[in-house]
């Protein structure tokens, strides 16, 4: 019987991975790994430096991302905090509100953006820009169209440009789709460094989605031992009572 | 400890238990619902639910109460406080993911108990009462799980809740002055949080306890169905108890704490491992706060509700008016309550009942968890013929069961009990 559940769950499982894919090109492999504190901490450093101009933590506190990533308070002060702010407060951008005039949208908060969009997405995301005379930055993106950002890491990246391909639909009307992006002037990291650098971005902001993670599996770890062994007293203690029904 | 002062102090606990049994029936509830309350022997893996159910119920009357400490039910502030829960208060992170796993659980053991009562004709005479307290137990705990979904106020939260509550403007007439009513606004806004957010965590949760104690007194009033659906009553030993009956404590009580050690593995597991399991229980769409200018692409509620949101989206508007789909949803919950009298069959078990009893039901089952999976997906492409497909074969097997259980072969049924576990 006890299969018949596992089985069930075996079945709604895989379909949740589905569940959150949208229209659009397929996201890339983040491949972040959330215990890799070193990764982490470059992740917070290249956060505080790219993006918490415009982009808050809100939900988060300073002194909290210095813990839970091993950052000493004078490092914490000196190198990731920006703001005229107290460690305990928290991460928020020193935008002003009238950035919807300049860019035509509020940046998000990005605290949850990993669990909202999933960690994938913000890799891709941070890979997907390219030059598009179009728009007002001058930039578009592969995996968040028309967007109201400009690409500040232009200087670390290069810029990309687009790939199109011909896609005929089924009343048989031709017409040219983006498929991708391609390098197109350099920028002074190679294409492995500034994979590296994004992934640790992306690290960095699945840690804030939910900083508990790694220590709620550690834990479960242990809560999951000592029911495996309540389990089998429990099962030997009803065993024990049940010898006398017949 | 000499053996006379042991019976001292056997004495005088007695003596502190006969003070308060003249004031209170504290022995005889215990007695009566506990110690002298004869359950069938031969319960199986089926019956650990009913327990299960009220272990739920209390770990999200804790938890709730624990959340209720720290969450702000107003538009401006809920987001942020569950994020405040989560990050900022000392184990918040647990209780909320006890409470959002609890409510998915709560649904997983009520199917599975409801299942339990198709299997071996449980809500038949002489527990009709039994089964229609299970049922409003349902329906309240569907309207509870609404609402609490709402009070996160994430986008996904907005957006179910301005579904639902458009719902009721289908009706004919009064239909938009309702939707105003429930909402208290033109649109889902603070004052729908505020009031949904009073009705989960004080009138809802009143009314549920309620019904479960009337769902218990009717239960040890009635007896104990079993999978052989015997009347264990019927046949008594010379000291008046059922000969196939053992008292629940301490047989079933130690057995339901290893169904609950089970249960608990898979409950943390998911706590600990996988909160949001697969986008199944937290919804990644609910983790970006309400916005009334944001429609998701597509607007699906959580999995224990998507069975009856595809009925809803697999009828069509009709003759003007989308009040169709709305009936159909509200009729495969009311059509529940009479499975008592739908059910003709001279025998309760599935184990005595014919072979197509036992298709009707596993068709049933297939079309349930066929019609869980279409209100997951936009209706586009073949799930809206499956959804149409699924709500027939759900409205069939509970029409048509006057009919093919009459009819149907069925087996002796024997005098005892068949075995135990």
């Amino acid at each position: 019987m006890l299969k018949r559940f596992l089985l069930i769950a075996a079945v709604l499982v895989p379909g949740g991975a589905a569940l959150a894919q949208e229209a659009g090109p397929a996201f890339l492999h983040a491949g972040t790994d959330i215990d890799d504190v070193q990764s982490l901490q470059r992740g917070a450093r290249d956060f505080m430096n790219y993006c918490s101009g415009c982009h808050s933590l809100q939900y988060l506190r300073y002194n909290r991302v210095a813990k839970d990533l091993q950052i000493p308070s004078a490092e914490l002060e000196k190198n990731l905090m920006f703001t005229s702010t107290k460690p305990f407060a928290h991460i928020v951008s020193a935008m002003p509100a009238d950035a919807t005039a300049w860019f035509g949208n509020q940046p998000p908060d990005l605290t949850l953006m990993a669990r909202y969009k999933g960690v994938d997405y913000i890799y891709s995301f941070l890979k997907g820009f390219y030059a598009d005379k179009t728009r007002p930055w001058g930039v578009n993106n592969l995996y968040l169209a028309n967007l109201a950002m400009p690409f500040v890491l232009a200087p670390l990246q290069g810029l990309q440009k687009p790939v199109y391909h011909n896609e005929t639909d089924p009343s048989g009307h031709t017409s040219m789709q983006l498929s991708g992006v391609e390098p197109m002037t350099p920028g002074s990291m190679t294409p492995e460094q500034y994979d590296r650098f994004v992934r640790d971005i992306a690290n960095f902001l699945d840690y804030t989605a939910e900083p508990i993670k790694a220590k709620r599996e550690t834990i479960g770890i242990f809560v999951t031992l000592f029911l495996l062994v309540f389990f089998v007293f429990a099962y030997l203690l009803k065993k024990e009572y049940w010898k006398d029904v017949h | 400890m000499s053996a006379t002062s042991d019976s001292a102090a056997a004495g005088k606990s007695r003596g502190f238990i006969n003070w308060i049994d003249q004031r209170f029936p504290l022995t005889s509830l215990w007695k009566e619902h506990l110690a002298e309350y004869y359950a069938p022997k031969n319960f199986n893996f089926w019956y650990y639910f009913g327990s299960l159910a009220m272990l739920v119920l209390v770990n999200q009357i804790v938890t709730g109460i624990y959340l209720t400490m720290n969450y702000r039910p107003s538009a401006a502030e809920a987001f942020g406080s569950v994020q405040y829960i989560m990050n900022d208060v000392s184990w918040g992170w647990l209780i909320r993911y006890m409470h959002t796993t609890g409510a998915s659980a709560f649904f997983i053991v009520v199917y599975l108990h409801m299942f339990r009562a198709l299997l071996y004709g449980s809500a038949r005479k002489p527990r009709e009462l039994l089964w229609i307290f299970g049922c409003l137990i349902f329906v309240l705990l569907m309207a509870e799980a609404f609402m609490g979904y709402v009070l996160p106020w994430g986008n996904m939260s907005f957006w179910g809740a301005q579904v639902i509550t458009s719902l009721f403007g289908s009706i004919p007439v009064i239909g938009g002055t309702l939707v105003e009513w429930i909402r208290g606004d033109y649109v889902i806004a603070d004052a729908t949080l505020n009031r949904f957010f009073a009705l989960h965590v004080a009138a809802l949760p009143l009314a549920l306890i309620f019904l479960v104690i009337a769902h218990v007194m009717a239960l040890h009033e009635v007896g104990s169905n079993n999978p052989d659906g015997i009347e264990i009553k019927k046949l008594k030993g010379p000291d008046g108890h059922p000969l196939d009956g053992i008292p629940f404590h301490p047989y079933y009580t130690v057995k339901d704490i290893v169904g609950v050690a089970g249960f608990l593995l898979l409950f943390c597991g998911v706590i600990f491992f996988e909160p949001s399991f697969g986008g199944f229980f937290l919804e990644a769409a609910n983790y970006t706060p309400a916005n009334a200018l944001l429609t998701p692409p597509d607007i699906t509620p959580v999995w224990y509700f998507t069975p009856y949101y595809a009925m809803l989206r697999a009828i069509p508007s009709f003759a003007g008016t989308q009040i169709w789909g709305v009936l159909v949803m509200g009729s495969a919950v009311v059509v529940l309550f009479f499975v008592p009298w739908l059910d003709r069959s001279p025998v309760k078990s599935i184990r005595y009942k014919g072979p197509l009893y036992k298709i009707a039901l596993a068709l049933f089952v297939v079309a349930f968890v066929m019609l869980g999976d279409c209100g997951m997906h936009p209706p586009a492409g073949i799930y809206p013929i499956l959804a149409r497909i699924g709500t027939g074969v759900y409205f069939a097997f509970f029409l048509l069961m006057p009919w093919y259980t009459k009819i149907d072969k069925v087996k002796p049924v024997p005098e005892r009990v068949t075995g135990h576990a």
